[in-house]
């Protein structure tokens, strides 16, 4: 134990922030709607992508119920089938998760967190917003489109995708799937430049980057990747475009369909499968740093307890995000590849796993002899350790060439991705859906709802996708519209698809409690207070909650401290805001 | 993916420099006193919209390199014909550049406050790009009649895609000069405002030219000659 004298607060240097000159709405409409404050933009971003999400959770209802009960339902043919797994899966990787986590709370909380009066760029910012918008407006035409959706699978591999016999090929269907990624990359780098230009540049006196909270760091790294990321996906759209509307070959070999020499020819596909998981890739850690990120901050703040190793936590995030660029190529492991290269991914994918690993084991050390509060925010971040943990180890499994070239193509798959990247930043989404509301809204959410919605969720999420990885071990294949008579696959896997579709159905239901908890709440919910949770980051500080146009009153913050002193002994409350200055006669004992 | 992963590189490098500037390994629980250089990052010389610049050109160098990757790995395949670059482009690079320089003369000139030579730099720089465009458009005449046409060849489709996009980001360019411009001759605007506007048009022509000779070289089969060097280097 060595004592370290606390400053005093004379030492924070003149104020070198300028600050900004806010743009004031002066009608309704450019203040709830046409709207420039990042908050506003936030809500909006988040209920557009909860809506859409929610469309998502139908489409798989949908596909669950024909995987239980094939031919039961007449109007789900293989077309439709195929539709619903195209559009579930697009729509939940792009425009839920990344919309949500960086659109949603990245607008909320950077400004907030870094104690910033709105985004640097408000005009984008809210131009971001509304071409997202027409993204989803795009994609959902689709459904009403002669032909429907596309039903090329979220990953639209040429040639198939724009073939007549996938849906959508020949129709609108695929047209409306890459325009709609095309708008959805151009509104999304607008909103990208703002996190990180705010963060860099907006950041409060005495907010150094090692001050900042996990979240922001999360946030803003996923932000970068995105930036890099997504042009190759906005590049792999463009030149399908051209070989569908304008007869180019980027992608499209000599292809004969039924019975017809097409005009393509010497295209490759596997180019595309290059571009697309260059973007696929990250896009795994687009969603799981900002994930990483918030988890971290709900577990130290209902823990009551500093974060285990920060600089470890901000070091792990920024080597993850470096190492998730050259690992895309284990997406491609069943389509060929010359060994060394096949050796070299597996390699890069399974050194992955060090930093990861790093993470889990501060949150769990973060936890141990912390004062922990079963809160539900707290209750949804073990669940997302517990989720995250299981799909990070099979994908560990899958990293290795020759585990995968078997699995490639079954359940396991599915469920290892769900795992990993669904349910368990969706987990995270609750938990902080839970966390910041009362700042949003200045009520608490229902607890007793909410712990109804947790444990089915949670549990109900576990009944899906566990079982799943034993389906795939049986060699039961993905994508396939129904299985039929196949000599390997025993009956007992047909009674399990029958399960995890009741299990299906239960747990999209319980999220009603969870939209009626929100709506409810927003009425009738216990006023939260300025700090219900009693943390110590910025956004808690706000003189008003919810925080006012400019967030910060008539001075901006300034901070003093970092975003984890809970419980510091001597301290007497078991939290110091960073907004708090140190005392001349304070002093701080700390482990060193 | 090769020139993507050297773009990334030479990205990485500068973050990896940035940061190795923020004091990462510092102990920031340690430090409940201020720390003196807590501001040190809001460079006042570093105006946001110009990190909002760079942060900006950082994508669009993304997205060229990764276009670039792909000609190069769709190039390997035998269906492969170079076409043959029309003079024209010659021209047109010249123009392109004088307009560089047009708006780099501008950037000094709004640097010191000479407000009256600075709108006929802006306004040569803005023509000679407009010229420019319009030479590209005529490039692309040249070569239709000549019976080099989109969908024949995976080249022309290079070709049209990568002079297309490219055009567009010009017409951007041209928006945000025209406008600076405008202002230039406006009387009511502080020189202050006019010549961070002239800078960052200056700053994103200089960028787009780097690209416009990075992608001419691609066309012109230089670039290949130098990947074919680097090839048997490193073999």
């Amino acid at each position: 134990m060595v004592e370290i004298p606390a400053g005093s607060a004379d030492a924070v240097p003149a104020a070198e922030v300028e600050d900004m000159e806010l743009y004031h709405p002066k009608s309704w409409w450019t203040k709830y709607v046409f709207s420039q404050d990042a908050k506003i933009i936030a809500v909006q971003y988040a209920i557009t992508a909860i809506s859409i999400g929610l469309v998502a959770l139908v489409l798989s209802w949908l596909m669950r119920l024909q995987l239980a009960f094939p031919g039961y339902f007449a109007f789900i043919d293989a077309d439709h089938y195929y539709q619903f797994i195209t559009m579930h899966g697009m729509i939940m990787v792009v425009y839920l998760l990344t919309a949500l986590f960086l659109g949603g709370f990245g607008n909320y909380l950077i400004p907030l967190m870094v104690g910033a009066r709105d985004m640097v760029f408000p005009y984008a910012n809210m131009l971001s917003y509304w071409i997202y918008l027409l993204a989803v407006l795009i994609l959902v035409a689709g459904f009403f489109a002669p032909g429907g959706p596309t039903g090329a699978g979220w990953t639209l591999y040429p040639p198939q995708s724009v073939l007549s016999g996938t849906p959508g090929g020949q129709d609108w269907g695929i047209l409306l799937m890459l325009s709609s990624l095309i708008v959805f990359v151009i509104g999304f780098t607008m909103g990208g430049l703002n996190y990180v230009v705010t963060v860099l540049q907006g950041r409060a006196r005495g907010m150094t980057l090692m001050r900042m909270p996990l979240t922001v760091w999360g946030i803003f790294t996923a932000t970068v990747m995105a930036l890099l990321a997504f042009p190759a996906l906005f590049v792999a759209c463009v030149m399908m475009l051209f070989d569908r509307l304008l007869g180019t070959s980027f992608f499209m070999p000599a292809i004969v369909e039924m019975g017809t020499q097409l005009q393509h020819g010497g295209g490759s596909p596997i180019l595309f499968q290059h571009l697309f998981w260059f973007f696929g890739h990250p896009e795994v850690y687009i969603v799981a740093l900002p994930a990483f990120g918030i988890v971290s901050d709900l577990i130290s703040t209902h823990a009551r307890k500093n974060i285990f190793g920060y600089r470890m936590m901000v070091w792990a995030i920024v080597i993850i995000a470096a190492l998730s660029f050259v690992v895309w190529a284990h997406h491609m492991y069943v389509s060929g590849m010359n060994p060394a290269f096949g050796f070299f991914f597996a390699t890069t994918t399974l050194i992955i796993a060090v930093p990861t690993a790093i993470k889990v084991y501060n949150w769990v050390l973060t936890l141990w002899r912390g004062d922990i509060h079963l809160t539900l925010p707290m209750l949804f971040a073990l669940a997302f350790i517990v989720t995250f943990v299981n799909g990070g180890l099979t994908g560990l499994f899958l990293g290795n060439v020759v585990v995968d070239v078997p699995l490639s193509d079954t359940m396991f798959v599915v469920a290892h991705f769900h795992m990993v990247m669904g349910v368990a930043p969706i987990l995270v989404i609750f938990g902080a859906i839970y966390h910041w509301y009362p700042k949003v809204t200045g009520r608490l959410l229902n607890t007793a709802l909410g712990h109804i919605h947790y444990w089915i969720t949670f549990l109900g999420a576990y009944a899906i996708f566990f079982p799943m990885h034993y389906l795939g071990l049986l060699g039961v294949p993905r994508r396939y519209y129904e299985i039929g008579e196949t000599s390997f696959v025993p009956p007992s896997a047909h009674t399990l698809n029958i399960f995890i579709t009741i299990m299906a159905l239960i747990v999209g239901a319980a999220q009603v409690v969870f939209l009626f908890n929100l709506i409810w709440s927003l009425f009738r919910g216990k006023e939260a207070g300025g700090n219900p949770w009693r943390a110590t980051t910025l956004e808690w500080q706000t003189p008003q909650t919810p925080p006012a146009h400019g967030n910060w009153g008539k001075d901006l913050p300034v901070v003093y401290r970092w975003a984890y002193d809970y419980s510091v002994p001597g301290a007497p409350e078991d939290f110091i805001p960073q907004t708090q200055p140190a005392t001349g006669g304070l002093t701080r004992e700390v482990m060193r | 993916m090769n020139v993507t992963l050297l773009f990334l590189a030479v990205i990485g490098a500068i973050i990896a420099w940035w940061m190795a500037g923020q004091r990462l390994t510092s102990k920031p629980w340690l430090e409940a006193s201020p720390v003196q250089t807590a501001t040190s990052m809001n460079d006042p010389a570093a105006p946001t919209i110009k990190i909002g610049l760079y942060v900006f050109l950082g994508v669009v160098g993304a997205l060229f390199s990764l276009f670039i990757s792909a000609y190069f790995m769709r190039m390997a395949s035998s269906d492969w014909w170079g076409m043959p670059v029309p003079g024209l482009l010659w021209v047109n690079t010249g123009l392109l550049a004088a307009s560089s320089a047009a708006l780099q003369w501008a950037k000094t000139e709004a640097r010191h406050g000479r407000m009256e030579t600075l709108k006929p730099a802006l306004t040569t720089g803005l023509l000679l790009a407009a010229l420019f465009l319009a030479g590209q458009i005529e490039a692309w005449r040249e070569l239709t009649a000549a019976g080099y046409v989109l969908a024949d060849n995976p080249a022309n489709s290079f070709f049209y895609l990568l002079t297309g996009l490219h055009g567009l980001h010009i017409l951007g360019g041209l928006a945000v000069t025209g406008r600076t411009t405008v202002r230039a001759f406006a009387a009511n605007v502080p020189p202050t405002q006019l010549r961070l506007s002239v800078d960052l048009c200056a700053t994103y022509s200089h960028f787009m030219l780097a690209v416009w000779l990075v992608l001419f070289a691609l066309f012109a089969g230089w670039a290949n000659d130098f990947v074919d060097l680097c090839r048997q280097l490193l073999s």
